[in-house]
Order: C-alpha cells, then structure tokens, then sequence
C-alpha cells in the first residue's frame, strides 16, 4: 500500500500539487486522473521518487519514502515497476535484452533462468517469439506491451502506468487495459495508472483520484464517478460526446 | 556567473555519483567494452587522417622557414617531432575528439534523458550515472593514450613523407633530428594531457547530455555546449598542465 500525506511541490514558485492526500491499494488499479497540467505526473514522479517533495511524505508500507537516503530509495525502486507513456525502451537493445536487464542487473540468475523468465513475460504479454527485435522495428502497441514484460519480469510489489493508452488503437488500448488489469490481480501488485481515457475508468479502475488544480479534488470508485454530483468531475467525465450518450441512457434507465 | 557556479555544483555532485562502485561488475565490463569500441576504436581513422596530414604540414612549414644558414639540417626532425609530441598529437586531436567523441556521449545520453530510459533505468533502482557515464569515462581514459601514441607515430611519418614528396630535406637527416635531445618526460607529459582531456571531454559532455530537458533541439543544444565547453576546458588544463610540467 502507498499513503501519500499532505504532499505539495512546488516549482520556483509554481505550486503543482497543493497538499495531496490519497491511498494507493494494494491489488488493485489505482487511477489518477484528471485533465493536463493538473499535476498527476508529477505526483506519480514524486510517488516513485524521480520529483522530491517540497512538503509531505509518501509512505510505501508505512515508510517514509521521502526521508530515506538514495541507497535505500534504490532498494524500494527495486519493487517498482514503471510503464513510462513512450515506453522508454533501451533502443539499443533487443527486446530479449530490455526484459532481462533488470535480471542480470539485480539477481544472479544463469542465462538459462534468464531466458525462461522473459519468455514467461512475453507469453504474457502475448509477444512470444518477438525477443530477437530491436524497439525501433515494434508499433506502438507491441513496444507498450515490451515496457510492460519488463516492468514485471522482477515481479514488482508496485506498479505505474503513465498514460499507458496514449497514442493507440481502441482495440490495442483495451488489451493493455486488460493486461494490467491480470498483471494486478495476479501478482497482487499496488497499481497505479494515470489516464485521461475514460474508457479504461470504466474497465479497470477500482479506486480513482481525480486530479484538479494541483489537489485531490476527488476521490471514490469507478461506480461512484458516474453519478458524483461534483462539478468538475463531471465536466471531466462526460466530457466526451459518447459519455454524454451513456449518460443520457443511465438517466432513461 | 551564478550559472557558472551553479553548474560546478551539478557537475561535482554528478561525479560522486559516478564514481561509486558499480552495481554489477559484469555489466559495468560489457560497457566498458562496447565503449572501447564506439570512443577508441573507432575514432582510429580520423586520428590516423588528421596525424599524416598534421606531420607533413609541421614539417613543410619548419623546412620552408628556415631560411638562416647556420641552423642544422636535422632542425626539421627534431621541430616536428617536439611540436606533434607536446603539443599537436594531445591537444589538436584532443580538440578533433572533443568534436566527434564529445558530440556523440552528449546527444546519446540526452537522447536517453528525453526519451526517459534514464527515468526507467533510475526507476529499476539503477545508478544511472555510475551506470552510464563511468565505463565511457574509463574507456577514454585508457584509450585516448594509446590513440595520441598512434598520432605521435602516424604524425612524424605524415612529415617523413612530405618532406620526400617536396625534396626539402633528406631521411637521414629527418631520423637523425627525431632522435637528437630526445626526453622520456615528453612522453610522459603528452600521455598524462590525454588522460586529462579524456576525462574532460567525456564528463563534460555527459554533464551536458545528462541535464538536458525538452526534445530533439534541446539534445542538439546540448550537444554544441557539450563541444564548445569541454574544447575550452582544454585549452585552459592544456595551459596549466603546461606551466606544471614544463616550467617546474
């Protein structure tokens, strides 16, 4: 579990986020959303400790993420696993290679230990075979899903998805749902994913924060975000035309 | 002037941090290794174009300007062999591998920054500095020596040939002059400058590549200041190095 408590950042003197206060649930898919420049990266960035804080403390497990020295920090790294919104592939390397990186970094894992965890990861994430390419010969969908083979091959107790949708297909875009929705359940990992897509509100979302001017402006579950009377969160929310024909059918109904 | 400073603490605090111990020796070795490849070997044939042509000039210019009588024949081999071994061989190709070598580590590892596999790398609990910056500053450590010793030779050849080319001066006279007043401490000073300007050149640009925000103009941006800065700071350690080698 991850508690953030009262974080702010600020920026010079741009305040991002205005003492954010929210849980992160272990097993389950933990979304912040929230329209762009409301600080839902960042906080993810401070979450994983790429941003320090300006005030406040991120909590993973009851301990203070923020206080730990960079050694310790590394050690908590350890259990993150990170889908980045351009994948951040090493692009000099194979796909093979990305996924057992973090393998020959941190165990001491023989090369045939190796081979059979990644091929494990990429059955997962339906690339079998795929391990002899570089990340420049991949679509967007097939380098997401390698990001995502390598985010779990250490089997990590935490994992972020930045805007894992962005820049993909419907059809692409509720597999990667779907996978990080499995990948949650079964490796009982605390999932947190920043999204704008609504669509993945509704497929994946258990708990959701709702991001606005820097705060934790809202948070409940995906059944709760539907009829919320707030605002804000509903001109988010139905924002789009096909979620304000949903809306108008939940009314009929 | 407080940028200045500013970017002296960044770049003293980069360095703790790449100098710490690798995180797995076999991995810091397999880079080292590529390293060697993409900073040393394969800067060979620049190095190797540069130096003939450097020699010959060096030697044409001291054989078309001697014009007194009473100066010794051999005074063209022993000019082109100081020069290109104080100062042409270490600092003028120094110079050149701030240009290619320095350019390439800036906008490699930049890339890596705007592309955020030095966020995915930091995520996975790796140092990314020491993981990065470290096996490319040992490899030009260890290399950019062996790279100006090539020079050296290649250089006094490139004015051997000249000078049979123009008719200036006859071999015997050109070997005798390599040979006259030869010191071992010219070795060691042209070495030891190399040492100097491979660190400077490679932890100069990776400062610069490392720190760069934005996109793909940015990356460029940072790859001329990677160049442009780390070639002034040779020319200032050329010129302290100098005064502590040469006039103790």
């Amino acid at each position: 579990m991850i508690e953030v408590k009262g974080v702010s950042k600020k920026f010079g003197e741009h305040l991002v986020l205005d003492n954010v206060s929210t849980n992160f649930e272990k097993g389950k898919v933990n979304l912040i959303i929230g329209s762009s420049g409301q600080g839902k990266s960042v906080l993810a960035k401070c979450i994983v400790g790429l941003h320090s804080v300006s005030s406040g403390q991120i909590l993973y497990n009851g301990v203070d993420f923020c206080s730990m020295n960079e050694d310790a920090m590394r050690d908590i790294r350890k259990q993150i696993g990170m889908l980045f919104q351009g994948a951040a592939l090493f692009d000099s390397m194979t796909v093979e290679e990305n996924i057992a990186f973090p393998l020959q970094m941190f165990t001491k894992f023989t090369s045939g230990e190796q081979k059979k965890q990644v091929d494990y990861c990429l059955e997962r994430v339906n690339l079998s075979g795929k391990n002899k390419l570089y990340p420049a010969e991949c679509s967007g969908g097939m380098q997401k899903r390698v990001a995502i083979a390598r985010a779990i091959v250490m089997n990590p107790n935490y994992l972020f998805c930045d805007e894992p949708n962005s820049g993909l297909d419907p059809k692409t875009s509720i597999l990667i749902d779907e996978l990080i929705k499995e990948i949650t359940y079964d490796f009982k990992t605390t999932t947190i994913v920043i999204t704008h897509d609504m669509n993945s509100v509704i497929e994946i979302g258990d708990n959701i924060t709702f991001m606005h001017q820097g705060r934790n402006w809202w948070s409940g579950t995906k059944e709760e975000i539907i009829k919320t009377t707030n605002q804000e969160v509903i001109d988010f929310v139905y924002a789009s035309k096909f979620m304000k024909q949903i809306k108008g059918k939940l009314n009929e109904i | 002037m407080l940028r200045i400073i500013s970017n002296i603490g960044r770049y003293s605090g980069m360095m703790w941090l790449v100098f710490s111990k690798p995180q797995k020796f076999k991995m810091f070795w397999k880079r080292f290794l590529d390293e060697i490849q993409l900073i040393g070997i394969e800067s060979f044939p620049i190095v190797m174009l540069m130096s003939v042509f450097m020699g010959g000039v060096i030697s044409l210019q001291t054989a078309a300007n001697m014009d007194l009588p009473y100066l010794p024949a051999y005074t063209i081999g022993y000019i082109t062999r100081s020069s290109t071994i104080l100062e042409f061989s270490p600092t003028i190709i120094s110079l050149i591998l701030a240009g290619k070598v320095g350019s390439n580590v800036s906008s490699e590892i930049g890339m890596m920054r705007v592309t955020e596999q030095i966020d995915a790398l930091e995520i996975m609990g790796v140092n990314s500095l020491n993981y990065l910056v470290l096996p490319k500053i040992t490899a030009a450590v260890v290399f950019f020596p062996l790279l100006v010793t090539f020079s050296i030779g290649l250089s006094l050849v490139g004015g051997w040939l000249a000078l049979l080319g123009s008719g200036l001066s006859s071999t015997d006279n050109y070997v005798f002059g390599l040979r006259s007043f030869f010191k071992v401490s010219d070795i060691i000073y042209a070495l030891s400058k190399s040492v100097v300007f491979a660190y400077l050149i490679v932890s100069i640009s990776s400062f610069y590549g490392y720190y760069t925000k934005g996109g793909a103009i940015d990356v460029g941006r940072s790859s001329t200041k990677a160049v442009v800065n780390s070639s002034v700071a040779i020319l200032i350690a050329n010129f302290f190095i100098t005064q502590m080698f040469l006039l103790k």
